[in-house]
């Protein structure tokens, strides 16, 4: 008997053996490392909606160590290049958010996890590039949907920081840096509060006027500043050094104002500041104020357009349309999510804004070459043009549409590969091996 | 005395019995996706008093009802939320850990605007939940959003089953440290769950008794809300819809339940619930998703968006809710994300948003498709609901319009109290956007449960 059993042993460990071989065989690919790659690419077949030069119905791009070297309908392709053969489909350049904080947070109700927020109201020293986690699983999870270059930026205080344009793939900071910084002010609000604590009007005007106290003595300081830069006498002042740049018209700043009162003020403020580049963020009222906007001048990064309208007796679509209403207006504007995790979203957000008025060509725009033009790197990404970074995605179809895929995406001329982790979960729990019957006892039931 | 008494009573069981209103129409020649039995092109939907009537080609308005052109426009069953807390006045009642005994019934808001901005959405039915601050939390209200009453009954879903608030996880525990008392880890919560439902069943037997006792000087047991809502459960007369991110939590319930034999069991949130799929099959639970939010907390970290897809292909019944004020008002564009994440067909994407949530509220009898003899609970898009680029056009409750955006006049609030504001603004922030946890201020439980008062 016993020695049946050992035989049975044997027999069963011989079965495994030859079971285990071929499948540990296979376990090594499916663990295989996926790897970005550089290279020499001919991009070929593909329908290229290049944003500033129209669509290319059937055309090819070179892309040569990470930059476009050609772009058209009769391209030759070069004899040492790796061909992609993107018949039916179609090609954009990368998406731009102009406004997250993907890289500095991880998760949300863990505040040892978020890194977009110093303490203190004047920090605009902090820089952002310096928080961003290249290992973040959010970056891979956002790229695979065609977003490749993102705004991310410190929040909070009322000068916050110093943000940054960040291209979504690579292992620094500065491998991630897309070529461009500035300053995120909060413009003294006269919103009312969150849900959780509305404040009286009272404390509302107390509260922004004290903010505009603290604003305006600190662009005192930092025009003086910037008049005794070279003197000996001048000791060292970070947050106030920090704001020079913008004083002198070599560094953007950013104006996040949400309410109609607040974008009217910011706009007169930064008229009598005499400020070159500025940026208006947020901007959820544009609608009320869009022609005044306009007059100005100054660009517009606006969203989430998924957004509750700002008051009870507003339209229920307002914050969907209002994009299209600055954009009509003549105000350059470029959308953002102002989202961590769900930057993936931003061809959804614009899908909005085109339904409700922005149309889809204004909308594609906002979230390529007017973020780009207006995040100071306009020079460099935004549309499918030779000598632009290779920062491009190729689509089943229209990327705002819901149900279509993105099958392949380059950042930097790099080709990377389309997987995160939440594609891992779906790979490995879509049929999970076991199944059920190992515990199904465990939770049957006898049904009434 | 006694007359005016009389009086008042009548006037005041007429409000409870509040007529809700029913209307006729005929939509004419719409795409009629009716997710039970496909799509129908160039199709009539006749509503009598009501109700569905008919479905088919060429029908004629009968005299005096009004015709809807839908030509070119979509016709899709009302939206159905399973998991809102608009229109609740309040949400959490966290004064212990086991609060069967309250109801959301009692704190239906009729005039928070953001009902009309759900209607504008395609929504006709919600599921209005307590929140997630403790274990055994209160009754919810499954409602219809008939706007435009001042009387939160007009609002109710007559006849709906009754269902209760449970929750697992991050939410109760952190409820239990900051008070000092159980359950502070999720060991705690399962033991919380099967002591309740243990003095639930002693509680019952001493009913039982009692009601088998034929003495006439038998004395009743003392009445207990609480636990008799606990009984109610057990005997399969309350569904539970239990907040739960983790597969390891939502197995420990599902455990539970076979434990004390409670056959129907939904989870809500569900974020790892892709990981026991099959499990939740086998017991036949069901699962009320979001299409893709993760990330703002610990336990939705390992969440995937494929997790609603994995869950239809394993053949659990699978909704896709909101939560949320915002989300609510487009449903129907999270439900189709999940034809991006993980191939759904139009019918089962659909499904996620229409008949399986009725299933999980079990009102699937009344609402969520379009067929003979259903509740006209109807919407009516401008391009086909699952592209981005679809808008709502006009939402039906019972035959009765409550969204036209045509003659949508802006500002839709019904009640302007002398508080009300028109220059309040309010930056909406996605991430303050999760209403669980509202009203469940853990200062107060401090205060409330502190040993050095």
């Amino acid at each position: 008997m016993i020695r049946e059993m050992k035989n049975i042993r044997t027999l069963f460990a011989a079965f495994l053996m030859l079971a285990i071989v071929p499948l540990m065989s296979l376990a090594q690919e499916d663990d295989q490392v996926l790897r970005a790659r550089n290279g020499k690419f001919a991009l070929t077949n593909a329908k290229i909606y290049t944003v500033t030069n129209g669509i290319i119905e059937n055309g090819t791009i070179i892309i040569d160590n990470g930059i476009i070297v050609a772009v058209g309908a009769d391209v030759k392709i070069p004899a040492d290049a790796e061909v992609f053969d993107y018949k039916g489909k179609e090609i954009y350049p990368g998406m731009i958010d102009g406004g997250t904080t993907l890289g500095l947070a991880e998760i949300g109700s863990i505040s040892e996890a978020n890194d977009f927020q110093e303490f203190g109201q004047l920090t605009p020293q902090m820089q952002a590039l310096t928080a961003v986690n290249p290992n973040s699983t959010a970056i891979p999870v956002t790229r695979v949907s065609g977003v490749t270059t993102v705004w991310t930026m410190p929040r909070g205080g009322v000068l916050s920081g110093t943000a940054a344009t960040i291209n979504l793939f690579g292992y620094t900071p500065d491998q991630m840096f897309a070529g461009s910084k500035g300053i995120v002010m909060n413009f003294p609000s006269t919103a009312g509060g969150r849900r959780f604590r509305r404040l009286s009007p009272e404390e509302v005007k107390k509260r922004q006027d004290r903010a505009l106290k603290t604003v305006n003595d600190a662009w005192d300081k930092a025009e003086l500043y910037a008049k005794l830069e070279n003197s000996d006498e001048v000791r060292s002042y970070p947050e106030i050094e920090a704001l020079v740049p913008v004083v002198k018209g070599e560094m953007m700043l950013f104006i996040e104002a949400n309410a109609a009162k607040d974008i009217v003020a910011s706009i007169a403020w930064v008229k009598e500041r005499g400020y070159k580049k500025v940026i208006l963020t947020g901007v959820s009222e544009g609608w009320r104020v869009a022609d005044q906007i306009a007059e100005s001048g100054i660009p517009v990064i606006t969203g989430p357009v998924q957004a509750i309208p700002t008051r009870d007796s507003d339209s229920y679509d307002a914050a969907y349309a209002n994009p299209g209403i600055m954009s009509k207006a003549g105000v350059k504007v470029a959308l953002r999510t102002m989202d961590s995790e769900n930057v993936r979203n931003l061809p959804y957000h614009a899908g909005f804004a085109a339904a409700y008025g922005m149309g889809r060509e204004e909308a594609l725009k906002a979230i390529t070459i007017n973020a780009a033009e207006i995040l100071g790197i306009g020079d460099k990404v935004g549309s499918i043009e030779v000598g632009k970074q290779a920062n491009i995605f190729v689509a089943t179809g229209d990327p705002f549409e819901t149900a279509t895929k993105i099958t392949d995406l380059f950042i930097d001329g790099y080709k990377v590969p389309m997987t995160s982790r939440q594609i891992r979960l779906y790979d490995e729990f879509l049929n999970r091996t076991p199944g059920v019957d190992k515990d199904k006892k465990a939770i049957d039931i006898k049904k009434k | 005395m006694k007359n005016i008494l009389t009086l008042l009573l009548a006037f005041f069981s007429t409000m409870a019995l509040a007529q809700v209103q029913k209307g006729d129409l005929l939509i004419k020649n719409g795409t009629v996706l009716t997710v039970t039995n496909g799509t129908l092109e160039n199709t009539d939907v006749l509503v009598r008093d009501g109700k569905i009537s008919r479905i088919g080609k060429d029908l004629r308005a009968p005299r005096g009802v009004e015709t809807v052109d839908a030509t070119g426009k979509f016709v899709m069953p009302g939206i159905i939320d399973a998991h809102s807390h608009i229109a609740g006045s309040a949400i959490n009642e966290g004064t212990s850990q086991v609060t069967a005994e309250v109801s959301m019934e009692d704190v239906v808001d009729p005039l928070d605007v953001g009902i009309y901005r759900a209607l504008a959405g395609g929504v006709t039915s919600i599921h209005l939940m307590h929140g997630s601050a403790n274990v055994i939390g209160g009754q919810n209200e499954t409602m219809k959003l008939r706007y435009g009453t001042m009387n939160p009954d007009e609002l109710r879903f007559e006849g709906a089953p009754r269902t209760i608030k449970f929750a697992l996880g991050e939410n109760p525990t952190r409820g239990g440290r900051s008070r000092g008392i159980q359950p502070q880890s999720r060991m705690g919560v399962e033991n919380m769950l099967r002591t309740s439902f243990t003095q639930a069943i002693a509680y019952g037997k001493k009913w039982d008794a009692y009601n088998a006792d034929k003495s006439p000087r038998k004395v009743a047991p003392e009445y207990d809300l609480r636990m008799q809502t606990l009984v109610d459960i057990m005997n399969g007369d309350v569904l539970v819809h239990c907040h739960s991110y983790r597969a390891d939590e939502i197995y420990m319930l599902m455990k539970v339940f076979s434990d004390f034999n409670i056959p129907k069991l939904t989870f809500q949130h569900a974020n790892e619930a892709y990981k026991v799929a099959p499990e939740l099959a086998a017991f036949g639970a069901s699962a009320s998703v979001f299409a893709d939010w993760w990330a703002y907390k610990l336990e939705v970290y390992y969440s995937t968006a494929y997790n609603a897809a994995i869950l239809t292909n394993n053949g659990v019944l699978t909704s896709i809710n909101s939560d949320s004020g915002e989300l609510i008002r487009h449903l129907f564009h999270e439900a189709a994300k999940t034809q991006k994440y993980g191939e759904l067909t139009d019918d089962q994407a659909l499904a996620l948003i229409t008949l399986n949530p009725a299933k999980q509220l079990g009102i699937d009898n009344r609402v969520g498709s379009i067929e003979v003899g259903k509740d006209a609970d109807i919407a009516i898009f401008e391009g086909h609901p699952l592209s981005v680029y679809t808008v709502p056009l006009m939402t039906f409750i019972d035959g009765v319009k409550y969204f036209d955006k045509s003659i949508d006049k802006g500002d839709a609030r019904i009640y302007v109290g002398p508080e009300s504001s028109i220059s309040e603004v309010m930056i909406y922030d996605r991430h303050n956007d999760h209403r669980c946890l509202e009203g469940a201020n853990v200062m107060a439980f401090e205060e409330l449960f502190s040993n050095k008062k």
